[in-house]
């Protein structure tokens, strides 16, 4: 909400400057976003009357201006097609300075002298109203400095108002709170206009409230004999446009102004275009109805409407219609000021688009008592600017609909305990009391405080509590360290070592990323497949329309920029949620940790040769990464991927209990190219809850004798896994093996097309004895003869 | 006999002119081992007369003594030339840069958010996690925020097709954490949320910390005490904190935190927007009406939320300029906190 501080100050003079004022609505909860003058900086601008207007010699567009601006007679070149003898208007002079540190010098145009600028609007940084050079009134003071006479330097104030805080979004409650927090009177009536104004005739306009359709009130006024033509003054506009709206016409205006200044909408009917009736009443399936704004909509039977008796001429409380709406012909009104219930009000706005300022007041809610106030202000406005005969003001309403302000229990004891700390029993029937609250004691420590009917927040006792904070400053409460024995809380295993495993994979040369919750419906159809997303019903982009179901196609756009920034050697690791459909339909939460790695084994660097990294070098951050939960024997790297984005002989599953809890692999050729990768990257992930997680650990014995280490070379079919190598070694080792290496694969000159060479080594020990050469030998001739009778294989001897 | 003299004179050649312990070890072997020249000569004492033999025998070991000694001898001077010869051959560059795997990092949201959890868990609040698709009851409802309240407009909220919602804020596990246990409760919840707006200054998703104590006496002064000292915490040093009344649905007394700008000192620039506080927190107790969604007695039990942004602390604990830079996941940028 905008704001001129003078409008504030006519309704309460605070003996505060305007920067503290602004500092004690920011603390009172009213935060002032702003507080700037009405124009920015400039200088040297006066008020100048064009004398006469003469076509350039040189140029057609140009025009020469001799203008007084109260001493000898200046020679302007202006080019505004407005610059007119009689004309009064805003003169740069030399020397001025205007926004933009643009400096004004004495000038020849097209060969003619020009002793200064005529501005317009634009050029002084007053908004972009009109065309051409300001129109000031005829009777503007000629020589006096424009800034005075605008009152450019006056400040402005942009204050947040909670949607709490209804009351507060107009002048009168930022004035009302003003008023509480320094002690200075309220103006009832800071302006004689705002007495009543004494009927002039006795017509009425039939108004009828349809009983529960949420009007509860609603005054009424016919004033004929507008003239909605005439001006509207500079002080009414100056006011409006600071705070944010267009001034439009001498009635559209004051209902705006009146709005602006009391918080109660106000509407405006032309009485021509209206038939018989005002009724307030929930609209029929389907009626429809042209907003002013030129819109149709369709009604639901949820909205309240005002209607005559032809239909509906208004969405209560958001947007009149076109067909009752005032131009500048209508001469006859009828002024319509009412209480809608805020439950009414509510989303309506929204849910059709249309927020705006009424409708933000109705259901925040408005003033319950505030009708015929609010009537009497419009039509004393009225008929002083445009003219007129107004009728009594009206008022309809249904009382038993109207909001009841039940006085609310308030114990002191229940204020120590909430702020932590006491406020004296004096001081929260004063503080309250200023709020316009009817407090009464009600025993010791205890009061019954009735809020006044503009507050629609207090309706318990911590909203009470809330008003005494806030109104004693919250600074004004002494920090205390809670006491009360705290838990030793539980804090799960799986969580307590993701430091573990962040610190694992950075040390593995992985950085973190943090990529978006939902993703590309396209690029994830290339990796997950044509599974059924989780779509987003309103997607802030196309390319952001579902949730991941996957970590990889975030990875891979976040790699593909990577590389397209000329980064060689991309390893980038995420730790976040995926999305799906379980088959009853529900959504399934999934934590997962997932990487991908692009570029080489190693980064480049000397003594060693450049290799792109593969399956294994990646296999070695995973195995790396499960050996964290002591358990690495347990999961199994079976060949093959679930998803269809891998090569399906380049990528595994990763089991464990029977259950796949991850995969990994090379990205599939018939992807690398699609998806912007000149070669194919590598990926992983896993399950964060199965392959995270800490088992205790269980001592196991050390064996104190030597180690013993046999090696074995041979030669299998080609296509034999070391899988099943290593399985059938540490079944025919038996106990004595400790660990198996494999250091030799070959394939090629010397061994058999279809066979490869593997070569083993068998490190054995004991726990209770030293082994012996024989002892080694048996170990290594049971190998053998396993290896050769269940996998056909040829030792080399 | 061969002439023993000659033959020793013979070995003390050939032991100075041997060049590698290898040459001079086959030298100690030919001349002193089981089978060498000396141990030949012992065995073929028992030839002479027995008279002979004490003389001759320890001519023979003197002989072998001499030979020893020139051998150990020779072996020092041999040992000394190659550590010589290794100290001034084996020069290495040390400037050459060390092999291996670089090393990584963990993202700063998560640095800032792993150190809030530590800073929260020392002082014992446990940490607790909830969903983040939500339904309107955790995220709305529950939290006194009914359906066409005008703080909803506050939440730009995505709705999923089925009229889930992704969480908006971290506080539905406020109410998941009170609906499943008793007080007293002491938590933070750390988690993504998402909101839909983006711009320069907003990113449809990002990252909250909510906090929730619950006691039977929990005071706005414990709140503020709390925050003060977490900030401070935080920041590794003295500031300066301001409340100023705000409101939440789920919260009243409601507050918005301000911390003396931690760029300036308070001084004003323009993080600060020249007003020498930052804005970091939201905070309050909480509403009688959360507790009573929660089945948890407001007569009996007080307690105090609050929530910030992690995005934001990490923007003012590091001197990032950017919010987009956090998501752009730029290795230039995300290389600049791998470190421990």
């Amino acid at each position: 909400m905008k704001l001129p501080v003078s409008w504030l100050r006519a309704w309460v003079d605070v003996p505060w400057s305007e920067r503290e004022l602004a500092d004690r609505l920011t603390m009172l909860g009213f935060e002032v976003e702003s507080l700037s003058p009405a124009a920015p900086p400039f200088s040297g601008v006066v008020i100048a009357e064009i004398r006469s207007a003469e076509p350039h010699p040189q140029a057609d567009k140009l025009r020469v201006c001799k203008v007084s601006a109260g001493g000898a007679e200046l020679q302007i070149v202006c080019g505004a097609a407005n610059a007119r003898a009689g004309l009064r208007t805003a003169l740069a002079t030399v020397g001025a300075t205007l926004p933009g540190d643009v400096a004004i010098r004495a000038a020849k145009l097209r060969g003619v002298e020009s002793q200064g600028m005529l501005c317009s609007a634009r050029e002084l940084g007053l908004g972009d109203a009109g065309e051409g050079i300001i129109e000031l009134p005829a009777d503007a003071p000629v020589g006096a400095a424009l800034r005075d006479y605008l009152r450019l330097d006056e400040s402005l104030l942009e204050i947040a108002v909670t949607p709490n805080r209804g009351d507060a979004m107009s002048v009168l409650g930022i004035a009302r709170e003003l008023a509480a927090a320094s002690g200075a009177a309220l103006r009832s009536v800071p302006d004689p206009a705002m007495a009543a104004v004494a009927a002039a005739n006795a017509e009425r306009f039939p108004v009828q409230l349809e009983p529960g359709a949420g009007c509860a009130r609603l005054a009424s006024r016919v004033i004929r004999g507008v003239n909605n033509r005439r001006p509207v003054p500079q002080w009414l506009r100056e006011r409006l446009e600071r705070s944010g709206l267009r001034s439009i016409s001498p009635v559209v205006d004051v209902t705006n102004y009146v709005l602006l200044e009391l918080g109660q909408p106000m509407h405006a009917y032309d009485m021509s275009r209206l038939k018989s009736r005002l009724h307030a009443r929930r609209a029929a399936p389907g009626e429809k109805l042209t907003l002013l704004e030129g819109s149709e909509v369709a009604l639901t039977a949820d909205v309240l409407v005002i209607a005559d008796d032809a239909g509906p001429v208004g969405m209560a409380g958001i947007m009149g219609s076109a067909g009752s709406a005032i131009g500048d012909g209508t001469t006859d009104l009828l002024l319509e000021a009412a209480w809608f219930d805020p439950r009414v009000v509510a989303g309506r706005a929204r849910r059709y688009g249309l927020i705006t300022d009424a409708s933000q007041r109705f259901e925040r809610g408005v003033d319950p008592a505030g009708q015929e106030r609010a009537i009497e202000r419009a039509t004393a406005l009225i008929c002083a600017l445009a003219g007129g005969q107004a009728g009594p003001a009206c008022l309809e309403e249904l009382p038993a609909e109207l909001p009841v302000r039940a006085p609310v229990e308030l114990r002191a004891a229940q204020i120590t305990r909430l702020l932590g700390s006491a406020v004296p029993e004096v001081e929260v029937t004063r503080k309250l009391s200023v709020l316009g609250m009817n407090v009464e004691a009600a025993g010791p420590g205890r009061w019954q405080v009735a809020p006044p009917s503009w507050r629609f927040d207090i309706v318990i006792e911590a909203d009470l509590i809330e008003e005494l904070a806030r109104c004693g400053g919250l600074d004004a409460i002494a920090e205390a360290a809670p006491v009360g024995a705290r838990i030793i809380a539980g804090s799960s295993e799986v969580r307590s070592s993701e430091t573990s495993v962040l610190q694992r994979l950075a040390a593995r040369g992985f950085n973190e990323a943090v990529t978006f919750g939902f993703t590309d419906p396209e690029l994830q159809r290339k990796i997950c497949g044509a599974i059924e997303p989780v779509r987003l019903r309103n997607p802030i982009a196309s390319n952001l329309a579902v949730m991941r179901a996957s970590l990889w196609p975030g990875l891979l756009l976040a790699a593909q920029e990577n590389l397209r920034r000329q980064c060689e050697r991309v390893r980038l690791f995420e730790i976040a949620t995926q999305f799906h459909r379980g088959a009853d339909g529900r959504v399934r939460e999934q934590r997962m940790i997932a990487g991908i790695v692009a570029g080489s084994r190693l980064p480049e660097q000397w003594g060693s040769a450049r290799a792109p990294g593969d399956f294994h070098d990646l296999k070695g951050d995973v195995a790396a990464l499960l050996a964290l939960t002591g358990r690495s024997a347990e999961y199994q790297f079976n060949p093959g991927a679930t998803l269809p984005c891998l090569h399906p002989g380049r990528s595994a599953q990763i089991v464990r209990d029977g259950s796949v809890i991850g995969q990994m692999g090379e990205l599939h050729p018939a992807l690398v190219q699609p998806i912007d990768f000149t070669y194919a990257p590598l990926l992983f992930e896993l399950d964060y809850q199965a392959a995270t997680g800490n088992a205790p650990v269980h001592f196991a014995p050390v064996s104190s004798f030597p180690q013993i280490r046999r090696d074995i070379s041979f030669t299998v079919a080609a296509d034999e896994t070391f899988g099943r190598i290593a399985e059938r070694v540490s079944v025919a080792a038996s106990t004595r093996l400790r660990e198996l290496r494999i250091f030799d694969i070959y394939q090629g000159k010397g061994v058999e097309i279809g066979r490869k060479s593997v070569a083993l080594g068998l490190i054995l020990q004991d726990l209770s004895r030293t082994l012996t050469d024989a002892d080694a030998d048996e170990v290594v001739a049971a190998v053998c003869a396993d290896l050769r009778s269940n996998l056909d294989a040829r030792i080399r001897e | 006999m061969a002439d023993l003299s000659a033959l020793t004179a013979q070995a003390l050649v050939q032991i100075g002119a041997s060049e590698s312990l290898a040459a001079l070890d086959e030298l100690r072997v030919h001349w002193l081992g089981k089978k060498g020249v000396l141990t030949e000569q012992l065995k073929a004492l028992g030839g002479l007369k027995p008279a002979e033999r004490p003389a001759a025998g320890a001519r023979i070991n003197a002989a072998k003594t001499e030979l020893h000694s020139a051998i150990e001898a020779r072996r020092t001077t041999l040992e000394q030339a190659s550590i010589v010869q290794a100290l001034t051959s084996g020069r290495i560059d040390v400037s050459l840069p060390g092999r291996g795997e670089a090393t990584g990092g963990m993202h700063p949201i998560t640095r800032v958010r792993l150190r809030i959890e530590e800073l929260f868990r020392n002082a014992g609040y446990e940490v607790a996690e909830g969903p983040e698709v939500e339904d309107e009851f955790h995220n709305f409802e529950a939290l006194n925020i009914p359906a066409d309240h005008p703080a909803r407009a506050m939440h730009d909220t995505f709705y999923l097709e089925d009229g889930l919602l992704l969480r908006t804020h971290t506080s539905p596990v406020q109410i998941r954490a009170m609906l499943s246990r008793k007080p007293p409760l002491a938590l933070i919840a750390p988690g993504r949320v998402y909101r839909c707006d983006s711009d320069v200054s907003h990113s449809p998703m990002f990252h909250q910390v909510e906090g929730l104590l619950v006691d039977t006496d929990v005071s706005f002064a414990n709140l503020k005490a709390v925050l003060h000292q977490f900030m401070e915490a935080l920041f590794e040093r003295p500031l300066a904190m301001r409340l100023r009344p705000s409101y939440f649905p789920f919260t009243e007394p409601s507050a918005e935190v301000d911390i003396s700008c931690v760029l300036c000192d308070g001084q004003g620039c323009r993080v600060c927007k020249q007003t020498g506080w930052l804005e970091v927190a939201g905070c309050g107790m909480v509403h009688p009406n959360v507790f009573k969604a929660c089945g948890i007695d407001s007569e009996r039990y007080t307690g105090f939320a609050f929530g910030f942004g992690i995005e934001r602390l990490a923007m003012l604990r590091y001197g990032v300029n950017d919010l987009r830079l956090f998501y752009d996941n730029d290795l230039r940028f995300l290389a600049q906190f791998a470190r421990g």
